[in-house]
């Protein structure tokens, strides 16, 4: 891809997500802090789609900016408020601790950043992300593949469980 | 090389165009320009013509004559149903949230209109052949939902809010069966690629190959996009008009556009994913493509003025406990079907 546009494009879409991150965690409303996050979650879609990870930014336009229709679901079932204007208010306690998580997470991310030393690849980009994935899930990662499948397939039976309630006689 | 007739006309103009300026790269640039309003064109002239064949498919199944009046056979009325919509008065709600209520028709026709780049619409007509095409269908598609959710929220109002309630249990027992389905056509030709899935027909059809998935893609196709039988996130006689509740002319003519861009979307992959997309015998490639297509748009009309309104539990039930079980089945028997066949040849 031409450099320039590259460039465009990859601080276009980390302002936005950035700037939807921060909307996020400062809007007093619920569902509009869900509302940021699946802009978020498009805006670093664009991030890998920028770095030829198409499979990953179509999985994660579906799975994760899908999710959000969820979560406000969720936020609006569970919250029972007649308004939802002050659903997500900050509390002087939670603004502790975030600065402490914000701080562990910069602490583990430098260390990552300084040990670890990048490498440009000099073999082209792979075309068929979707062959070279499916090839690694099903040899290399099988088992942490089924791990997974496993995981989700009980919290699922839990789900139904839970949601189909006690035998009540 | 692609021998398309739209290719052909795009090579005619895209030389016409470079001898004028004399630089690729401009030239490249206004190409991408024209598809893009290209694209944008199909669905417009697509949309119109797409309701005055739902009045005329309904009047001819209901026996009676549907519009006449405006131009001869009535085709004029669409034109005259637009200029009533545009000269409507704005009606805002007091208590809805101004800014989500607003944004929310022109953000649902975003995922609706952004499919279309993946869409063949002949040999070498395709915006741009991704390589997960068809995956990229269902991860754009399946954000629409959000739209009706927030239209729902927003409006403040009981019945538009179990409209978007119901649009968001509706869409989520709609995908997965459909996308299942369209696993299974995926595992026979081996490819995401949507030139490559038309490809892969050029001998028999996936309808005749694949006909459970051609029937659980039709059903929950009808689902995905609202349509009777299984229009509950509408449902006029139980919740007015769902999400659509507030909304009034213009407004309300942006959610009626997404509507039919979606029953295009759904007639243009069944065409491309069954019906061998722009293959055919003779005619040229874009003629058998608008051919299907409408033929797949009646079908539709034909099922949704057939059937009368189910209730939404038994909806979901027919979509988990029925739909789903069988692409399951159809995606085992694929597989076996698939593994018998490499062993044989």
């Amino acid at each position: 891809m031409n450099d320039g546009i590259f460039t465009v494009m990859f601080y276009l879409a980390a302002i936005i997500a950035v700037t939807a991150a921060w909307g996020v965690i400062y809007c007093k409303n619920l569902v509009h802090s869900a509302l940021f996050l699946a802009l978020c979650f498009i805006a670093v879609a664009g991030l890998y789609a920028l770095l030829n990870a198409d499979f990953l930014a179509a999985v994660q336009i579906m799975v994760y900016a899908g999710t959000v229709v969820i979560l406000i679901v969720l936020g609006i079932m569970m919250t029972r408020r007649v308004s939802m204007d002050r659903s997500n208010v900050m509390e002087k306690s939670s603004i502790l601790g975030a600065a402490v998580v914000s701080l562990l997470l910069l602490v583990c991310l430098l260390l990552i950043f300084l040990n670890v030393s990048f490498v440009d690849s000099a073999v082209n980009d792979i075309q068929d992300t979707v062959g070279a994935l499916a090839q690694l899930l099903l040899t290399h990662y099988v088992l942490a593949f089924e791990i997974a499948a496993v995981l989700l397939l009980s919290a699922m039976i839990g789900a139904i469980v839970l949601a189909k309630g006690a035998d009540e006689k | 090389m692609h021998s398309g007739l739209l290719v052909m006309t795009a090579d005619m103009l895209s030389n016409g165009i470079d001898s004028l300026i004399g630089n690729t790269l401009i030239t490249q640039f206004i190409m991408v320009i024209l598809e893009i309003v290209a694209i944008f064109a199909v669905i417009s002239v697509a949309v119109i013509i797409q309701v005055y064949m739902e009045r005329r498919v309904c009047g001819f199944i209901q026996d009676r004559l549907g519009p006449n009046r405006v131009g001869p056979f009535g085709i004029l009325q669409t034109v005259a149903d637009m200029i009533k919509l545009m000269s409507k008065e704005d009606i805002i709600p007091a208590k809805a949230e101004r800014v989500l209520w607003g944004i929310t028709p022109m953000l649902l026709f975003i995922p609706a209109a952004l499919v279309y780049a993946v869409f063949p619409f002949d040999d070498g007509a395709i915006f741009t052949d991704l390589n997960i095409g068809i995956f990229f269908v269902l991860a754009v598609m399946s954000q629409s939902v959000l739209m009706f959710l927030i239209g729902g929220f927003a409006s403040e109002n009981k019945y538009s809010f179990i409209g978007g309630m119901r649009a968001v249990a509706q869409m989520l027992s709609s995908e997965i069966p459909m996308a299942f389905s369209i696993m299974a056509v995926v595992m026979v030709t081996g490819s995401l690629k949507m030139s490559t899935i038309v490809a892969a027909q050029s001998g028999t059809w996936f309808v005749f190959i694949q006909p459970l998935a051609f029937i659980i893609f039709i059903i929950s196709m009808t689902m995905e996009t609202n349509r009777t039988p299984f229009d509950l996130v509408e449902g006029e006689s139980e919740i007015i008009a769902g999400p659509f509740t507030e909304y009034s002319g213009m407004r309300w003519a942006l959610f009626f556009l997404a509507e039919y861009t979606n029953l295009l979307t759904a007639a243009v992959l069944t065409t491309t994913l069954f019906l061998g997309g722009w293959q055919g015998p003779v005619l040229p490639g874009i003629v058998w493509f608008i051919i299907k297509v409408f033929l797949m748009i009646f079908v539709f009309m034909w099922i949704r003025w057939t059937f009368p309104r189910t209730r939404i539990d038994q909806m979901m039930g027919f979509s988990w406990k029925i739909l789903l079980p069988l692409a399951l089945f159809n995606i085992i028997a694929t597989g076996i079907g698939v593994y018998i066949y490499n062993w044989m040849y």
